[in-house]
């Protein structure tokens, strides 16, 4: 059982991600995260501001539930099912990224330099974060899913929306990291 | 008690996340980077079996676990919204390093920063509702 604390393997991940869609759909549910985003929004009084959050939030209490689990799952992964969290990424990788100044790449789980608490005092890392939050928020709603509603959900049923919104996942993605990362860092 | 099956299934989903590292920022970096296979893995074999599932339930008409007839709804045909949609969260995917389904499993991992993730994301969700009649869907 010693495999359970190094780090998975994607052919263990991608079947469990699989069977998690297969246990949702047999519940009668469906898997997708970033409709959580909204009912969160509702919840907090969105709804007296745009009609888009006026719906019964109640009916989806059981997505956050499985939220909540999430939460659950990430603590009980890093705290009790690993024993060392570092990321072993390709050594090239890793080069690279220290030339952009991640000088944590290989040496940790998310970059220090963008992730510690120490890092929240550069008003520039707490700008990135915000920004990157506000288009994953703005883009998932948009798309009317994430990387679990279109790239899972959505292309196991065959739908051509989904394809086309994990086209462009990738068109902004690759954008964002070959032309935008060398702006920013 | 339905209840406590979503949580577990949640969790399940967590601890999937966390030990893939589908949850580090490095990993979608390196995605994006075409220098690992890992993450087209995790997607890639998810989306196999994905498909072989829901066509299965489909052809062959299976019931869920409490009897009742399983229905996908189609997503509603367009083009403009899922691409700009898609590209728009793509750019912030890249950037944040995190998904919906992964920033909440950093918050149990410990990771505090990632809050601010959180509440930008729950703010890009709600100027969405603000804006939806004035983009193009």
């Amino acid at each position: 059982m010693n495999w359970i604390y190094e780090p998975w393997p994607w052919y263990i991940a991608g079947p469990m991600i699989a069977l998690i869609m297969f246990l949702l759909i047999m519940v009668d549910k469906s898997f997708g995260m970033s409709s959580n985003l909204r009912t969160m929004c509702t919840i907090c009084g969105a709804g007296n501001k745009a009609d888009f959050f006026k719906f019964d939030w109640k009916l989806q209490k059981w997505n956050l539930v499985v939220v909540l689990g999430a939460v659950i799952g990430g603590f009980i992964g890093s705290y009790f099912l690993s024993t060392n969290t570092t990321v072993a990424i390709n050594p090239e990788t890793i080069l690279e990224l220290k030339s952009l100044g991640f000088e944590s790449a290989g040496t940790a789980y998310l970059p220090t330099e963008l992730f510690d608490t120490k890092a929240l005092l550069s008003i520039k890392n707490v700008l990135l974060l915000s920004i990157g939050g506000v288009l994953v928020g703005f883009g998932a709603r948009y798309a009317g899913g994430c990387t679990s509603g279109h790239a899972i959900s959505g292309l196991s049923n065959l739908q051509m929306p989904s394809l086309i919104a994990v086209i462009g996942f990738f068109i902004g993605g690759l954008t964002m990291i070959h032309f935008i990362f060398p702006l920013l860092f | 008690m339905r209840t406590l099956i979503y949580l577990c299934i949640g969790i399940l989903f967590g601890i999937t996340i966390f030990k893939s590292e589908a949850a580090s920022w490095f990993r979608i970096y390196e995605m994006f980077k075409f220098e690992s296979f890992h993450m087209y893995g995790i997607i890639g074999s998810a989306l196999f079996i994905g498909i072989i599932i829901v066509q299965s339930i489909k052809r062959f008409k299976i019931k869920s676990f409490y009897g009742e007839k399983i229905n996908f709804s189609p997503k509603a045909k367009s083009f403009s919204r899922y691409m700009f949609g898609g590209i728009i969260f793509g750019l912030g995917w890249a950037l944040a390093g995190a998904c919906p389904g992964p920033m909440f499993t950093l918050v149990g991992a410990g990771y505090i920063s990632i809050f601010i993730v959180i509440i930008a994301s729950l703010l890009g969700t709600f100027l969405y509702g603000l804006l939806k009649g004035k983009l193009p869907h």
